[in-house]
């Protein structure tokens, strides 16, 4: 495998799409038209870097997050990973490689096996990977990955639903960690988990980072929970970015309308904030990504649309 | 709508639209323990006001509003208390009587509008189905303010709308649909829970927007339900805090968020992420989880995971002190210089 010297990005994304084809017809399965989930996404990850990926739902984020991670098949574009291009990586090669990517899902419950224990949930992964040293050795790994995600060694013997929502998260995390990943994506994930204890598993996110040197890509519908974990945030909308910044700066001064309007959107827990502030109310709704619409995918909602200069041209806004 | 309200109806003595006292609600499966899932709340609601009951998942919060609209199964549930609406104690009243009163004096909007808007049945007969039974509209007259109200909630080309189904609608236009059969026929008071967490964060903006404006014009009551302290902080003037089945804090708002007293109010208010807060910093979270709650009956239930727990809090129940407008449940209260 060819591995570089740890110099450029860990993960480079070019001009990423995914379209999902729509079907129709009993025998001949025409194709009627595509789903322009992801349309041409580039973006950057630094190694130790966290990116977040914002958007409302239906954007594309999740579909992005799966395609970087060789879930879904990337319709085109190139996506490397540490200096091997992983859109185009195919059997044993892609199956030792997705060691080094992970994901962290939404809904514990239902990315976990119920008939496994914790510790046989944990231990497929070792071995998968070829990780497992022996008995002894493994055991000593998984309490070492349950303590590290703040759960106790008992728990390694317990069953998915003896466990709280956050409990359950933080096993999605050792499961994810098991195999010592570079990349971690987590979709959503805090977003299924009470108020009180989304504070808990974000700060594990970040304590696994500082010790382990982990990359984030952290998408989430949730602008605060973004911007507080991330260095960088990408905003999403109908399957393209349409602003990137570091996270204080987007905050700060965010330039495009629609992260103006999403901003302004999020309810602040502070009544005289609340009070003052101006809503940039967005009109209608998010349109199809079947049939996007020309030029600026968010002209049909923007408050400042002006005419444009083509009307197929799709224009930096900024 | 206009201002305009169906008769004006005698109050309670405290002057509140709706008086809950002591609401208890106990699910009991058989071969089972019972749990106590609302355990003794009481709150006013007065004409015209914006209360809210903020809490995480298992508070109680849901089951307090089913209770008050009786939405509750008979079977496997007891629940005692009192809820006052007019002078009449909704719990005591018949199924056929509830029913008369549901919809036109009080009525609610839910969380997932497609699993309470019926699926096979157009949008316009469901809303005309409201006006026919209630306000006695014959057809076209039903039909014609069906249009209007589903305008009035901000759906666009409303008549076309009128013969749409659920699932031709958008995530928002259910929600206002749903609105809109909520206040056909201007209920006093509207219950409203959790009814942007489906919702999209420009579409929840949008939905509470209109439901403020809506709550200015009609003079109808609204109670917020919500685990979201940033709806409430934008919206309720009046808020409660629930924990365990129990309000541990309640007051005005501005109060509530700036110098919250109960452990958990103020534990929770500087846990949540923040977009005004410089990020990258440690949240400052609670400990543990609601499966360590104790019962209420002879401690606090948050003592496991407080910050603040002294030796009373386990092994004595506190109870509900009033000071100043402010409801506090606490041993150890957060002082009110802190923050």
């Amino acid at each position: 495998m060819t591995e570089t010297d740890g110099a450029g990005p860990l993960l480079d994304v070019r001009d990423l799409a995914v379209h999902f084809p729509i079907k129709r017809g009993l025998l001949l399965d025409r194709t009627v038209g595509h789903v322009y989930a992801v349309d041409g996404v580039s973006l950057q990850i630094a190694r130790g870097e966290t990116y977040g990926l914002v958007g409302e739902s239906g954007c594309g984020k999740s579909t992005l997050g799966r395609a970087i991670l060789r879930l879904v098949e990337p319709t085109a574009g190139q996506v490397t990973f540490d200096g091997v291009d992983v859109a185009h990586l195919h059997g044993e090669r892609l199956r030792t490689m997705r060691r080094r990517f992970q994901m962290v899902f939404q809904d514990p419950m239902s990315s976990l096996d119920p008939r496994q224990s914790v510790e046989s949930l944990l231990l497929e992964g070792l071995r998968a990977h070829g990780l497992s040293r022996g008995p002894a050795a493994d055991s000593a790994r998984l309490r070492e990955l349950v303590d590290s995600v703040g759960l106790p060694a008992a728990a390694l013997r317990r069953y998915p639903h003896e466990f709280s929502g956050g409990q359950r998260q933080r096993i999605g995390i050792a499961r994810a960690l098991s195999v010592e990943p570079d990349l971690v994506v987590a979709d959503e994930p805090v977003s299924a988990l009470d108020v009180s204890v989304q504070a808990q598993v974000l700060n594990l996110l970040g304590r696994l980072q500082a010790e382990l040197g982990l990359t984030y890509l952290v998408i989430a519908h949730d602008l605060a929970v973004v911007r507080h974990v991330s260095d960088r945030v990408g905003v999403m909308y109908l399957g393209g970015i349409v602003e990137e910044a570091p996270s204080q700066a987007l905050y700060d001064d965010p330039q495009h309308p629609y992260t103006r309007a999403l901003l302004s959107a999020v309810p602040v827990p502070d009544p005289e904030l609340e009070d003052r502030r101006e809503r940039i109310l967005l009109t209608g709704d998010l349109p199809s990504p079947a049939a996007p619409p020309a030029g600026c995918r968010f002209h049909t909602r923007c408050p400042w649309r002006q005419r444009p200069a083509a009307p197929t041209s799709v224009p930096r806004c900024g | 709508m206009t201002a305009a309200h169906s008769a004006a109806a005698p109050l309670t003595e405290t002057g509140a639209l709706l008086s809950v006292r002591d609401l208890r609600v106990v699910f009991q499966r058989r071969g089972e323990p019972p749990t106590v899932a609302v355990d003794g709340v009481s709150f006013d609601v007065a004409p015209g006001q914006v209360v809210g009951l903020v809490g995480e998942s298992g508070c109680g919060k849901s089951v307090t509003s089913m209770a008050v609209m009786r939405l509750l199964p008979d079977r496997g549930v007891r629940v005692g208390g009192s809820v006052v609406m007019d002078g009449v104690d909704l719990l005591t009243l018949s199924d056929d009587e509830m029913r008369r009163r549901r919809g036109r004096d009080l009525s609610m909007v839910f969380q997932d509008p497609l699993t309470s808007l019926n699926p096979v049945i157009p949008i316009g007969l469901q809303v005309t189905e409201v006006l026919r039974r209630h306000r006695g509209m014959n057809k076209e007259a039903a039909r014609k303010a069906a249009a209007e109200l589903l305008e009035r909630v901000g759906i666009p080309d409303p008549r076309r709308r009128l013969d749409s189904y659920p699932h031709q609608l958008s995530g928002g236009m259910r929600q206002r649909a749903l609105i809109a059969i909520a206040l056909a026929c201007r209920p006093r008071l509207l219950i409203a829970d959790e009814p942007t967490t489906a919702l999209d964060v420009t579409i929840q903006a949008q939905i509470l927007e209109l439901l403020k404006e809506l709550v200015r014009e009609t003079g109808a009551a609204l109670i917020m339900i919500t685990h979201d302290l940033g709806v409430v902080a934008g919206l309720c003037e009046t808020v409660n805090v629930l924990y365990g089945g129990r309000i541990v804090e309640r007051a005005q708002r501005h109060r509530l968020f700036t110098t919250p007293r109960h452990p958990y109010t103020h534990g929770l208010l500087r846990s949540i992420p923040r977009l005004d807060a410089p990020p990258g910093e440690e949240l400052p979270a609670i400990r543990g989880s609601v499966v360590d709650n104790l019962p209420w009956a002879d401690n606090c239930a948050f003592a496991p995971r407080c910050p603040r727990a002294v030796e009373r809090c386990v092994g004595v129940s506190p109870e509900e002190e009033t000071t100043g407008g402010r409801l506090l449940r606490c041993h150890n209260p957060v002082p009110a210089s802190a923050d």
